[in-house]
């Protein structure tokens, strides 16, 4: 708890003893109330989106205004926590200013760092607001140190967040290459596809992540109840079928039952979160420099909890990283709020490799 | 206006490939990508076929480009990355950021589809630092496409995917491997099997996606033939035609003569449709759902 306050831009991250390095939990607030449950509950970081398609998490009822983001801003620099602003959408040309003013609004309120995935926004952000602190976003879907030095060396961007395709073995190569910090997800809700590779959901309503920073919009979606069982439509096109006492979840266009040849499965992905908690001491020995939680869109009683069980974990793991266990606690607690109440450790277990 | 032939996204047999390029050699096609673009586990051809491939293209005639893997994750990746960068015969298709990195200042490059290039800024960065030519995401609308090409840095020619099935998303994950319950790394090459992908269909038989590897494709294939108008009017410079294991020369060369008006969009979709893997659809361009079908001779 001592060293979670200090800096991030202290460049901690890569130096010093190993036990004493700083991880960073970044955590996601998609409301005031949410930012306030994250920084009480111990986040270092959290992040939030404006209420418009300039963020991943374009949902209704969710996001900030200038005014929300201000007290935002005040709640958790008073606490010594950082807020970062996710502007992470491709900027649409017919709306170009509408990224650029977000921008100009991260600057004026001095957010601590801007998680952009436009190129050209980048360019901007960089020329017109050069102390303003750049992280690439993880739907910039950089996943080698090549992609991320070119943001690095183009930009100056401090950090990247991978996305959740590599191995361990990947993801160490790559801090060992790249020239700025890396963030990766510790938990949450899990995009199979790479993320800013995805247009699955633009394909069946006209609406996804890269340009309006939606994914299956709820807009789209219907539920019928049929003599079949519980249906669910995306724009009219079946991406589920429930029987009776089978637990649905959001319906996500890639986490559906399909038919290829004979069978009928999930054909792309099981509604599940990704849970790394079993690997932290790996993540912390090949030098993650900060932890992401997925959830803007989730309650602030999930932003607690999450953020309470990874608080502890990290923790206990920089203080004793080769005695660490997660414990049953910690998973029981964290299963109980993963999407479809199952965990899986994503691309680092090998069925994905 | 150009005529282009995509990478091959499928993974066909040695033989097949081999054919398939032969024939490719004399068709109405001005420029040919070659090269993995989907997986590197592919190995029917490895790179060394792939440059022998691009240099018999060139010998007769065609304009070739080699294509870097649009999903980068391994130091192998990036060697063969290298690799096709340093080869110096044939420009190169660049689909990440990893790629551009090592390309910009070197040589000219092709901003590939798979770049995310949204807007005209994002378009001049990339020019600035070598792209002659660029391909727009496939999600990227007809009124998109305009507002970008009214600020198109001088010398940056434009290329549209027009034809194929759509490649719309990548993961790490192998759904093909999935679907018959092997590990990635011990697939045995099952998409082998499934020449123009794998189909998905719903729970009520409605075909919706195809499963190729890490990609996940359209089920329906992506039309433009009878936007052929409009795509002279926003001055685009070339088409891409993404190939399939039957068909892609008749493909190209009534594709071909659509574009020199020797015969109507509409006459050229008609003779396109045995041809066609699938229902088209068209969506994307006008602004709606991708799989969605405008009639483009009403708009």
């Amino acid at each position: 708890m001592l060293l979670r306050r200090e800096s991030a831009v202290t460049g901690i991250a890569h130096s010093g003893d190993r036990n004493a390095r700083r991880v960073e939990l970044v955590c996601p607030a998609g409301t005031l109330a949410a930012l306030k449950a994250a920084v009480d509950a111990g986040a270092d970081c959290v992040y939030m989106g404006l209420r418009n398609e300039t963020n991943a998490r374009n949902f209704a009822g969710l996001n900030f205004d200038e005014r929300a983001a201000a007290e935002g801003l005040r709640y958790a620099h008073s606490r010594g926590a950082q807020v970062f602003l996710a502007l992470n959408t491709y900027a649409q040309p017919a709306a170009f200013t509408r990224w650029t003013d977000a921008l100009d609004l991260a600057a004026r309120l001095r957010f601590d760092a801007v998680i952009l995935a436009d190129p050209g926004l980048m360019r901007y952000a960089a020329q017109r607001h050069p102390s303003l602190r750049l992280h690439l976003s993880v739907q910039g879907s950089a996943t080698t140190y090549e992609a991320i030095n070119f943001y690095v060396q183009r930009f100056n961007v401090r950090r990247a967040v991978l996305p959740r395709v590599l191995s361990l073995a990947q993801v160490e190569s790559v801090i060992a290459h790249a020239q700025c910090e890396i963030e990766v997800f510790g938990f949450g809700s899990l995009c199979v596809m790479v993320e800013g590779r995805c247009a699955l959901s633009s394909y069946a309503t006209g609406e996804g992540p890269n340009t309006v920073g939606v994914c299956s919009p709820a807009k789209h979606v219907r539920w019928e109840e049929t003599p079949a069982g519980r249906d669910v439509r995306l724009n009219g096109v079946l991406i589920d079928r429930f029987g009776a006492g089978e637990n649905a979840g959001y319906p996500t266009l890639c986490k559906g039952r399909y038919v290829v040849g004979d069978s009928t499965y999930y054909a792309i992905e099981e509604p599940t979160s990704l849970n790394t908690l079993d690997i932290l001491p790996e993540l912390l020995r090949i030098g993650v420099a900060a932890i992401k939680i997925e959830g803007r869109q989730r309650s602030p009683a999930y932003v607690a909890q999450v953020t309470r069980v990874w608080r502890a974990a990290l923790d206990a793991c920089v203080a004793a990283p080769d005695e660490f266990v997660a414990t049953a606690a910690w998973q029981r607690e964290l299963a109980a709020v993963a999407e479809g109440r199952q965990t899986t450790l994503g691309a680092y277990h090998r069925p994905w490799q | 206006m150009r005529l282009t032939l995509g990478p091959l996204l499928y993974h066909w047999p040695r033989a097949q490939l081999d054919a398939f390029y032969a024939a490719i050699a004399s068709a109405a096609v001005d420029i040919v990508y070659v090269g993995e673009v989907v997986c590197a586990r592919r190995s029917e051809y490895r790179l060394a076929d792939w440059l022998d491939t691009a240099q018999r293209l060139t010998d007769a005639g065609k304009e070739v480009v080699v294509c870097a893997q649009a999903l980068m994750e391994s130091e192998a990746d990036l060697r063969t990355l290298r690799r096709i960068a340093g080869d110096g015969r044939f420009m190169v298709e660049a689909n990440d950021m990893g790629a551009v990195h090592v390309l910009a200042g070197h040589a000219p490059f092709v901003a590939g589809p798979h770049l995310n290039i949204y807007n005209a800024p994002t378009l001049a960065l990339i020019a600035s630092l070598g792209a002659c030519r660029w391909v727009p995401p496939v999600e990227l609308s007809r009124d998109s496409l305009a507002a970008i090409l009214a600020d198109i840095p001088a010398g940056v020619a434009t290329e549209v995917f027009a034809w194929g099935r759509l490649p719309l998303a990548f993961s790490a994950r192998c759904f093909t491997a999935r679907h018959y319950n092997l590990q990635k790394d011990d697939c045995g090459w099952r998409c082998i099997d499934h020449p123009d992908g794998l189909p998905v269909a719903t729970r009520e038989a409605l075909p919706f996606l195809v499963l190729n590897g890490i990609q996940t494709q359209s089920y329906r294939v992506h039309s433009l033939v009878e936007s052929l108008p409009q795509l002279f009017e926003l001055a685009v410079d070339a088409l891409r035609v993404s190939p399939q294991s039957s068909g892609t020369c008749e493909i190209l060369a009534t594709i071909r003569a659509a574009i020199d008006g020797r015969c109507s969009p509409r006459d050229a979709a008609d003779a396109l449709a045995p041809h066609r893997l699938a229902a088209p659809c068209n969506g994307y361009f006008h602004d709606r759902p991708g799989m969605a079908l405008v009639d483009a001779m009403t708009r």
